[in-house]
C-alpha cells in the first residue's frame, strides 16, 4: 500500500517534469484562451507532437496530468484525429491524397512508384527513419490532381517522373 | 459579368494587405453597418437578399441568423464561426477565397458577428491549408491594428475578438455540431439537434457556423443591396457561385460565375471540355456526397432548385467528372472507402454499414461479387438513408451509391458475370 502511494507520487512528479518549459508555456497560453483546461487538449497534443514528432503513452499521461484529465480521455481525443500520430513517424511525413479526383487522375501510379522507391507501404517508415508514407483524404487541390503533401509543402499535378526530384529535397 | 468575391484574386499574386484591401473599397461595409445599421437591419438585409449557405446544405443564411436570441438577457458571449474545414472530396473553392482575399472573409465575419451580436469569433481552418493559415494570421493581426477587431470597433460600442483554429484532420469536423465539439477539444462527433447551435452551441452559448463563401458574400450585400445581389444570378437563387470542375478535363479549375450556369457551360466552356480520347460518363455536381448526374443532364442549371429537380444536390458546387475509362464500381468504392474511414463511429448504422458497403464494392471490383451483393447494396441505400442515422454523413455517402446503381447498373452486373473488372 505504502509502496503504491510512493510509486504514484513518483509517477505524478515524473509526469509534471515530462513536459518541457517551452511546451508548458505554449499549453498555458492555449489554456488561457478557453473556459476550462480540457478544452485545450487538442492544442496541447499539437504542441507536444510539434516538439517530439509523435504522441507517446508518456506524452498522453503527461498532458492528462497537466490538464487534469484522465489519460483515457486524452487518448480518446488523440486517437480520433488522424494527424495526431500515436506511433513514431519518420523525419518527414508524405501524405498522398487518395480521394476521388486524385483517384480519377491515377494517384495509384504515384503510390506504386513511391512504394518502389522507398520500399514501404502506407503506414510504414523507411529504415533510415527519413520518410513515413500515409494515405490522406482530399487535400482540396482537386484541380491539380494528383496531389501530395510532405510536411508543410504541397505538391500538385504530380507525375511519377517528378518524384525523385521532390524526394531529394528531404534527404 | 460581375465577380464580386474573386474580382481582386489573381492566382500567383499575393493577396491584398489591409491597405490595398481598403483602397479597393474594403471594410466600407463594416463602416456602413456599424455606423448606420442596427443588427436586425443587417439580418433583414441578408434574409431579403436570398443568400443561401454555400457549404452544401443551401439553407437561408438570414433565417439561420434569425433564430439567435437577440434580447438583452441572451446568453453571453455569443459565437460566430467561419467553417473553413473544406474537406468534401472534389471541393477546392474555399481555398481560393482563403488564399486569395483573407480580409474579405474577416470583413464578412465582422458583419455576421455584428448581425447576431457575437463577441467572439473563430475561423476553423483545416490543417492542410498551410498557406491560408499564414495569410489569415497576418490579416487578423492587421485588422486588430486598424481597429476593425477588438474593443469598441470604430467607436460603435461593438467589440469582437477573432481567433484562428487549425484542425488535426477528420471530415466530420465540417459538420457544424461536430465542429463545435472539436473546438471544445473533444472528439468530433455530432450533437443531437435540437437544441440547434443558434440556441446552444459552443460551450452552450448561442452560435452561428457559416461557410467561408457564404461569409464572403456579406460585405458585398451590405455595400450593394438586395436587388444588385439578386441581379447577379441567372436563376431564382441569388448571387454568384464558386464553381469547380476536376477530373479528366482540359482545364480543371474554379470560377466565380452567376448562380445557375449550366453543367455544359462549366465543363465545355470553362473547363475546356473532356481530354482527348475521353467521354463524359457521369458527374458528381457538388462533391462526393451528391448523386450522379449523366450526359443527359448537361443542360440543367447549377443552382439549388434545378439540381435537386434532376435528382441530385448543388452541394458545394464543385463537380467531379467521371470519364468513360474510369470504372464506376472502382469510383464508388473510392468514395465509400472515404466515408467508411471518416465515419466518426457515433451511431451504429454508419459505423457498421459503411465498412460493409465498402467491402462489397471491393469484392465486386475484384470480381468476387455476387448478385446478392447488389441487393444488399440497394438495401443499404435505404438503411443508411435520411432519418436512420445521427447526422448527414451516411445519407450523403448513399447518394452517389444509389445513383450509381441506377445509372451504371450494367457496369456492376458485368463485374459479376465476367468475374473481373471490365475496365482493367
Amino acid at each position: 500500500m505504502i509502496t503504491e502511494k510512493v510509486n504514484k507520487g513518483n509517477e505524478v512528479k515524473q509526469q509534471a517534469h515530462y513536459l518541457t518549459d517551452i511546451e508548458r508555456q505554449f499549453i498555458d497560453h492555449e489554456v488561457s484562451l478557453v473556459p476550462h483546461k480540457s478544452a485545450a487538449v487538442i492544442e496541447a497534443l499539437k504542441i507536444v507532437q510539434h516538439q517530439r514528432g509523435w504522441i507517446s503513452d508518456d506524452s498522453v499521461n503527461a498532458i492528462a496530468a497537466y490538464l487534469q484529465m484522465s489519460p483515457a480521455e486524452v487518448d480518446s481525443v488523440a486517437t480520433f484525429y488522424n494527424l495526431i500520430f500515436r506511433k513514431p513517424v519518420g523525419r518527414h511525413v508524405i501524405l498522398v491524397c487518395d480521394s476521388i479526383s486524385c483517384y480519377v487522375m491515377k494517384y495509384g501510379d504515384i503510390y506504386k512508384a513511391l512504394q518502389e522507391k522507398l520500399h514501404i507501404h502506407f503506414g510504414e517508415t523507411t529504415s533510415d527513419q527519413c520518410f513515413t508514407l500515409l494515405p490522406n483524404a482530399c487535400l482540396g487541390c482537386c484541380d491539380h490532381a494528383p496531389a501530395l503533401m510532405i510536411d508543410n509543402d504541397l505538391y500538385k499535378d504530380i507525375t511519377v517522373a517528378m518524384l525523385d526530384r521532390i524526394l531529394k529535397q528531404y534527404t | 459579368m460581375e465577380h464580386p468575391l474573386t474580382q481582386y484574386i489573381h492566382p500567383g499574386c499575393p493577396p491584398f494587405d489591409i491597405r490595398e484591401y481598403e483602397m479597393t473599397g474594403g471594410y466600407a461595409a463594416v463602416r456602413k453597418a456599424l455606423g448606420s445599421m442596427t443588427p436586425k437591419e443587417v439580418q433583414t438585409l441578408v434574409k431579403d437578399s436570398g443568400l443561401k449557405g454555400r457549404g452544401g446544405a443551401g439553407f437561408s443564411t438570414g433565417i439561420k441568423w434569425g433564430v439567435v436570441p437577440m434580447d438583452e438577457h441572451a446568453p453571453h458571449p455569443k459565437y460566430l464561426i467561419a467553417n473553413a474545414d473544406e474537406m468534401e472530396p472534389g471541393t477546392f473553392k474555399d481555398r481560393l477565397l482563403l488564399e486569395g482575399n483573407p480580409h474579405q472573409l474577416i470583413e464578412g465575419m465582422i458583419l455576421a458577428a455584428y448581425a447576431i451580436q457575437a463577441g467572439v469569433s473563430f475561423i476553423f481552418l483545416r490543417w492542410a491549408y498551410k498557406k491560408a493559415a499564414q495569410l489569415l494570421r497576418r490579416s487578423i493581426h492587421e485588422a486588430y491594428v486598424a481597429g476593425f477587431l477588438g474593443k469598441n470597433i470604430l467607436g460603435s460600442g461593438f467589440s469582437l475578438e477573432m481567433y484562428l483554429h487549425t484542425g488535426v484532420g477528420r471530415y466530420m469536423c465540417g459538420e457544424e455540431t461536430a465542429l463545435l465539439n472539436a473546438l471544445e477539444g473533444k472528439r468530433a462527433t455530432p450533437r443531437a439537434k435540437p437544441p440547434y447551435p443558434q440556441i446552444s452551441g459552443l460551450y452552450g452559448k448561442p452560435t452561428i457556423v457559416n461557410n467561408v463563401e457564404t461569409l464572403c458574400n456579406i460585405p458585398h450585400i451590405v455595400n450593394n443591396g438586395v436587388e444588385w445581389f439578386k441581379g447577379l444570378s441567372y436563376s431564382e437563387d441569388s448571387g454568384t457561385k464558386l464553381y469547380g470542375v476536376s477530373g479528366k478535363v482540359n482545364n480543371p479549375g474554379c470560377w466565380e460565375l452567376p448562380m445557375g450556369v449550366t453543367i455544359r457551360e462549366l465543363i465545355e466552356e470553362y473547363a475546356g471540355g473532356m481530354k482527348n480520347g475521353y467521354q463524359l460518363k457521369g458527374v458528381l455536381p457538388g462533391g462526393a456526397s451528391t448523386d450522379f448526374l449523366t450526359a443527359e443532364h448537361l443542360d440543367i442549371k447549377m443552382d439549388f432548385t434545378d439540381v435537386q429537380k434532376a435528382g441530385s444536390r448543388l452541394g458545394t458546387g464543385t463537380m467531379v467528372v467521371m470519364d468513360d475509362a474510369t470504372c464506376p464500381v472502382g469510383f464508388v468504392h473510392n468514395l465509400q472507402h472515404f466515408f467508411a474511414q471518416e465515419s466518426c463511429g457515433w451511431c451504429t448504422p454508419c459505423r457498421e454499414g459503411l465498412p460493409w458497403v465498402e467491402k462489397m464494392l471491393l469484392s465486386l471490383e475484384q470480381g468476387t461479387g455476387t448478385a446478392e451483393d447488389m441487393e444488399l447494396l440497394e438495401m443499404h441505400t435505404h438503411m443508411l438513408g435520411p432519418g436512420n442515422t445521427f447526422c448527414a454523413l451516411a445519407p450523403g455517402a448513399m447518394e452517389p451509391l444509389q445513383s450509381a446503381l441506377k445509372y451504371f447498373k450494367d457496369d456492376f452486373e458485368k463485374h459479376i458475370s465476367l468475374h473481373k473488372c471490365p475496365y482493367e
